[in-house]
């Protein structure tokens, strides 16, 4: 019992620690990738390649002034903040990032704990987080607030159907909640994968979730509650400083978690796409040899003149990671986190893609859209999938 | 362990639903509700009913609680005014309401003998599983009557609520 | 393991009962009356649960779903018919709702 305590203090602490650095340099990525889509550098100048940025940003926005207008509702002003960021960081406790390892004497799972209802609890807890955005938004006062306020909740509750329901789709084939046991079923290669597995292939279901995940999070396409030029800036339009900040590390976390719920639904989870047999150990190595390769080769021959001794130094990075996937004692956790964070990327990456690509709908066409075409795209491939699982078994 | 956490969610559930009854803002009630409807999905967690307690949060508090705090955002719900009314009825009701309360209290004990006990985890048949056998098979017919009763629900508030069309 | 007294489930469903029937009683207010019977029913579902729970059948756990979305269609067309009486009175006291004709 007290290792159990001991062991899992110790993981909620790695896990939070890499979640909060993560979510900082996921807003690194995001401008850096839209920056490229745009054709301009992003931010440079802060440490190599902006890198401290993220930094700079956290320091800015801790040391500006914490504006209290005295005409808000004092007691949920302060408190809409909280309970966004403490929903969007409670689904992190179920998902499982890896297989069972051994740590010395303890064997312990890469998740912070198993709930044989995990899928639900995950749903439960992002339809508790339209609460931060609904009182922001009254508290605030302001009309542009509440506006913003009650479309974006109009827009998360009505994105939840279509959501639940492609959820629904893939558990028909796995036919459990707990998402350890989700993963497990999807175990062999990449035909395996929910996705392109069994009676009835997910695919529609993964394009319904990952568009209600856009818009459950307010991302573009689908941001007119939070966009400048319509709204002031929504349901933050009040908000200074770390409170701000918190509704913006709310969103990434929402983000991070439908990314991590999509790979775990669709995409297998930690599994490898094909087969130790096939070389699927050997995978990370290669990329990251490559990687730095590429790096070294463009710091001989730099755009600019900065980039002749930074790209170098990432090029060496990225070997030596390379070299530390080689290695068998690290193999058992590296491998099974490599996959799932590569996958976890490649949705991320999707995201800011469409971000940067899109422009956003308009509320009516957006409200349209779910009510009169997802929702009912989703029923149906439920049915579908519900008649080829019952016809085969 | 159980008896901890069934003290400190039920007496926050106790709070909560006084709070409710006794705030003059809609929206301070309506928040204590959302705390009520929580507790009580941790004291169904802890009579072993999973899919109950998810069902609470996701359909309870986090879609009904929902339609409640946007109706009092739209309708700019203020506080509420007192208005005169007799003391004889005030004075009358809370006591009666007591007594009401220690009569059903009294036959609750008297029927439920002191070991009848529960424990976390001794009843594992409140899992997703489990229900969703029961839905379908013993209760389908009223399943179904409930369907058509949420579709006929989902008419009637789309025609009360929406603006004529000139 | 300290073991909780299935009549202490149950007492606590009568006071959140009792307490829901006080503010339908006493509140004027619709908005406040309607939370108080959503309150009513959430203190009959706990007693469904304790007694799926006593007779270890999942049959009370149905029944608490029944109530639950019984529940919910009821808030939803009993907010709209609020909705469409503040139109046109804009007052939300139950009082002043007491002739037929505006």
């Amino acid at each position: 019992m007290d290792s159990f305590i001991v062991v899992s203090l110790i993981k909620t602490v790695v896990v939070f620690a890499v979640l909060l650095t993560t979510l900082a340099y996921l807003q690194w990525v995001e401008r850096k990738v839209i920056a490229h889509i745009q054709v301009r550098p992003g931010p440079y100048v802060v440490g190599p390649h902006g890198l401290l940025q993220p930094l700079a940003d956290v320091v800015k926005l801790l040391t500006k002034e914490d504006v209290r207008p005295p005409f808000v509702h004092k007691a949920l002003y302060l408190a809409a903040p909280f309970m966004a960021m403490t929903m969007a960081l409670l689904s992190i406790c179920v998902i499982p990032f890896g297989p069972a390892i051994r740590v010395g004497p303890i064997t312990t799972w890469m998740q912070l704990t198993d709930l044989n209802i995990g899928v639900l609890f995950v749903l439960a807890v992002s339809s508790m987080g339209v609460y931060g955005v609904a009182f922001a938004g009254w508290a605030s006062n302001n009309k542009y607030a509440l506006l913003g306020g009650l479309r974006s909740s109009a827009q998360m509750i009505s994105y939840e159907l279509p959501m639940s329901i492609a959820i629904a789709s893939p558990l028909l084939l796995s036919n459990t909640l707990s998402l350890r046991a989700l993963v497990e079923s999807q175990a062999g290669s990449f035909w395996h994968w929910n996705v392109l597995h069994g009676p009835f292939p997910q695919i529609f279901a993964f394009v319904i979730f990952l568009i209600s995940a856009f818009a459950e999070t307010n991302r573009i396409p689908f941001d007119l509650p939070e966009a400048e030029n319509e709204l002031v800036a929504g349901y933050h339009t009040e908000y200074s400083s770390m409170k701000f900040a918190s509704f913006f590390m709310a969103e990434y976390s929402n983000m991070i978690t439908v990314s991590c719920m999509a790979v775990l639904l669709f995409l297998g989870g930690w599994m490898a796409p094909w087969p130790v047999r096939y070389g699927s150990s050997f995978t990370p190595v290669v990329v990251f040899a490559f990687a730095g390769l590429i790096a070294l080769y463009h710091g001989f021959h730099p755009a600019r003149r900065r980039d002749s001794y930074t790209l170098p130094a990432a090029g060496l990075v990225f070997l030596a990671i390379a070299a530390i996937f080689l290695l068998p004692m690290v193999q058992a956790w590296l491998l099974p986190l490599f996959w799932f964070c590569a996958k976890v990327g490649a949705i991320l990456f999707a995201f800011i893609w469409v971000r940067g690509t899109l422009p956003r709908f308009r509320y009516d066409q957006l409200m349209g859209f779910t009510w009169k075409f997802l929702f009912p795209a989703a029923m149906l491939n439920l049915l579908v999938t519900g008649l080829l699982v019952a016809w085969v078994s | 362990m159980d008896l901890v956490l069934f003290l400190v969610f039920a007496l926050f559930a106790v709070a909560c639903a006084i709070n409710v009854v006794v705030q003059t803002h809609p929206i301070a009630s309506a928040i204590s509700l959302i705390g009520v409807m929580a507790s009580l999905a941790v004291l169904y967690l802890l009579l072993g009913a999973e899919f109950i307690a998810a069902a609470q949060v996701i359909v309870y508090a986090g879609a009904v609680m929902v339609l409640f705090v946007f109706v009092i955002m739209l309708l700019n719900a203020g506080t509420e005014s007192k208005t005169g009314r007799s003391l004889v009825a005030q004075a009358l009701g809370v006591p009666s309401l007591v007594a009401l309360l220690g009569i059903l209290a009294f036959f609750v004990q008297r029927l439920f003998p002191r070991e009848a006990s529960s424990r976390f985890g001794a009843f594992t048949g409140g899992s997703a599983k489990a229900v969703g056998k029961a839905l379908f098979t013993t209760y389908l017919l009223p399943f179904e009557a409930t369907s058509i009763l949420i579709l006929i629900a989902i008419v009637g508030a789309i025609v009360l609520a929406h603006k004529e069309m000139d | 393991m300290a073991a909780v007294p299935i009549s202490w489930f149950l007492t606590l469903s009568a006071v959140l009962f009792v307490t829901g029937a006080a503010g339908f009683l006493f509140r004027r207010n619709i908005i406040t009356v309607f939370m108080s019977i959503e309150l009513m029913l959430n203190a009959v579902n706990l007693s469904f649960v304790t007694f799926a729970y006593q007779f270890k059948k999942v049959d009370g756990h149905l029944l608490a779903l029944f109530v639950m979305v019984v529940a919910a269609a009821e808030a939803a067309v009993g907010l709209a018919i609020i909705l469409t009486v503040f139109k046109r009175r804009p007052s939300l006291n139950i009082d002043e709702v007491n002739s037929m004709k505006n």
